[in-house]
């Protein structure tokens, strides 16, 4: 069942030379803005019920825009948006409550203005106060509560009843961690009950821990719609790409998508793992010690070089990864047709899986001053027990186990 | 306009619990708490009374009490204080709730019925001070004060009237909301509150007519100075205004509505 369409949407803020001349279009003269700035254009996409949705961008991509119209605090200016059932964001929590009154009296406050009945929120208030879990404060003043407090309260009222599309923005970091698992507990209850989630936040790992969709908006239109991880890779490389330069995306023979950036200054040429024996390897053992030979060539003079790399999981979790400005080895003023081969070895400390691995090569420690390449699964390889206890997990821990026996 | 009408049935009790919300916070951390929503206006009475009443105390027609003029004055200035208030926090209401506009969707229209229904209840209040003055000063009361319940509603339409449309606009033309206060300002002195009106020199008595304000005011002076029915004949043009103006305002918060909340 789709819960959720969105058609050709388009939302343009619009100015006018004076003021006087939108109050006289309200009266139906025919009066044209003199601006009309689109933040939103063309965005359509549909979600079924029961899916979550990773909305992605960089500041002013429209994505705001889109969950504002979604709410319905804004009206598209063009397309429409169709909603099956009842909408709940948490947007800003905690907005308007009134300090001066308590934790009860606010609740009963946000949940009218949620449009619930008081025999409902009479219902509700129980739940609500033993989920926020704060005990005699929710009879105090809420200008005596901590930040964290107040989170409480406010998540816990804007979560009382299970809605049928739930807007998450950039709040899944609210309070301590004890509430956090909490909060991410009932949001994935909700949606084993059939509740979508539409999730925008810059977090990569909260995306793809919960979405199995993402959406990529820049500009205003969606460029980008698909796997989390997918998007996400391409979302590195455009916010990487500010400057000049292509985005390629290969699809492996895995059927993962190779994303390579950059402006090209410098590129890897080559990247092999070598087992302990020497040979290039595609299945290690867990705790092999193994190297990842890296060779790079350099195309136009630049300052400074550095290569990063990371390791990750089938799900695209950054497993480990460093750069060499970290380790201070920057290479200074390379000249063209310079070639270096780093050598990277260490053990395979990872538990059983398939793993891939990302470089970057970049002037400084982030890839957001100068971008020469970025290549997102640039080589994949698996680990595979072969000497090792049988264990579960993504990390190879070795321990060592002592057994006393206590009673005679 | 049925759907806004019925979206503000729907949300009846919020509008309520907002209204007494309102009532409450102003009573938290405050020794005399509401008191002082009372003491406010009545020490502007006193004031007056005190400076004016020798000058004009003694212009006042048709009554001889001593206090005379204080009762004018607070019969003047409780259709003025709800005029006034209303108009005022219309005017920054929609500024002031912008951010709960944008993030969230519900009825804009409830919240001009909260200002309309937290400013009736405060001059209702206010009312109930001024009556126990009044017994204080022996000033007798008859039936007619129970015009005072229709007159407060012309009094609020009126008012909401006017400060939605100027509360649409100051959204836009934040001039707006600084220009109004003054120009509440001058209609103040302009309206027959703290003077008769038979002190202003005949020539210029006409031009009181235009003063929608006066006619409202007048009828608070009637029914409460002099215990007497309102003139239902001055009334009629103000109440067809009235209509007016709350048909202006719906219509153009309707129209605005939608771009409101893009440049708030």
């Amino acid at each position: 069942m789709t819960v959720l369409r969105v058609q050709n949407l388009g939302k343009a803020f619009r100015t006018y030379r004076t003021e006087w001349h939108r109050f006289a279009r309200w009266f139906g003269l025919p009066v044209k803005p003199a601006e009309e700035t689109w933040v939103l254009r063309h965005v359509s996409f549909e979600v079924r019920a029961g899916e979550a949705i990773g909305i992605v961008g960089q500041n002013g991509a429209g994505k705001s825009t889109l969950l504002k119209i979604i709410t319905g605090t804004f009206q598209p200016t063009e397309g429409q948006v169709q909603v099956n059932g009842r909408i709940a964001a948490i947007l800003e929590l905690g907005m308007g409550f009134n300090p001066e009154l308590t934790g009860r009296q606010n609740v009963r406050h946000a949940a009218g203005l949620m449009g619930f009945s008081p025999e409902q929120i009479d219902d509700a208030l129980p739940d609500i106060e033993a989920f926020a879990e704060i005990g005699h404060y929710f009879d105090e003043p809420v200008r005596t509560y901590s930040s964290g407090m107040q989170m409480r309260v406010a998540f816990a009222v804007a979560t009382a009843w299970r809605p049928d599309i739930l807007i998450v923005d950039e709040a899944l970091s609210v309070g301590d961690a004890y509430f956090q698992h909490k909060s991410f507990g009932r949001i994935r209850q909700f949606r084993e009950h059939g509740t979508t989630l539409l999730i925008v936040s810059h977090d990569r790992n909260a995306i793809q821990a919960i979405c199995n969709r993402s959406i990529l908006l820049d500009q205003g239109t969606v460029i980008k719609e698909g796997d989390p991880e997918e998007v996400f890779d391409f979302y590195n490389a455009l916010i990487a790409e500010k400057q000049s330069s292509t985005i390629e995306v290969k699809r492996l023979a895995n059927g993962k998508a190779q994303t390579i950036s950059g402006t090209g200054e410098a590129r890897v040429e080559e990247i092999a793992l070598y087992n302990s024996k020497g040979e290039k390897a595609e299945y290690v053992g867990v705790g092999e010690p193994v190297e990842l030979h890296v060779r790079v060539k350099v195309y136009r003079p630049i300052e400074t070089l550095v290569l990063g790399y990371g390791i990750k999981d089938r799900l695209g979790q950054v497993m480990y990864g460093t750069n060499t400005w970290h380790t201070k080895q920057v290479i200074h003023k390379p000249q063209p047709d310079d070639e270096y081969l780093f050598i990277i070895a260490f053990p395979v400390n990872l538990g059983v899986g398939s793993y891939s691995v990302q470089t970057a090569l970049v002037d400084r420690d982030t890839h957001l001053t100068a971008n020469y390449e970025w290549r997102d699964m640039a080589l994949i390889f698996n680990v595979i027990n072969i000497d090792k206890a049988n264990f579960v997990g993504c990390l190879w821990n070795e321990p060592r186990i002592d057994i006393e026996r206590l009673t005679p | 306009m049925r759907a806004m009408l019925y979206a503000l049935w729907q949300y009846r009790h919020f509008v309520l619990s907002s209204i007494r919300n309102q009532l409450f916070s102003r009573f938290a951390r405050s020794k005399l708490g509401g008191l002082w929503m009372l003491i406010n206006p009545l020490a502007q009475v006193a004031i007056y009374a005190l400076i004016l009443s020798n000058v004009l105390g003694a212009k006042l027609p048709g009554v001889s009490s001593r206090y005379a003029y204080a009762i004018y004055l607070m019969a003047g200035l409780l259709a003025w204080n709800l005029l006034s208030e209303i108009i005022s926090r219309c005017l920054t209401l929609f500024i002031e709730h912008g951010n709960l506009m944008q993030k969230m969707n519900f009825p804009r229209i409830t919240l001009p019925a909260i200002v309309v229904g937290s400013s009736l209840l405060d001059n209702a209040l206010l009312l109930l001070a001024m009556l126990g003055i009044f017994v204080l000063l022996g000033h007798p009361f008859n039936l007619a004060l129970f015009w005072l319940l229709p007159l407060a509603v012309l009094v609020a339409a009126f008012a909401v009237g006017l400060g939605l449309t100027l509360g649409v606009m100051n959204v836009f033309l934040r001039d707006i909301g600084q220009v109004v206060p003054i120009v509440l300002q001058v209609w103040f002195w302009f309206t027959p509150i703290v003077y008769p009106s038979t002190i202003i020199p005949e020539p210029y008595r006409p031009w009181l007519g235009l003063n929608p304000a006066y006619p409202l005011v007048e009828a608070y002076h009637r029914v409460v100075v002099y215990g007497a029915a309102p003139e239902l004949k001055g009334l009629l043009p103000i109440a067809a205004l009235t209509v007016a103006l709350l048909l202006t305002a719906l219509f153009v918060f309707r129209r605005a509505a939608e771009e409101m909340v893009d440049v708030l």
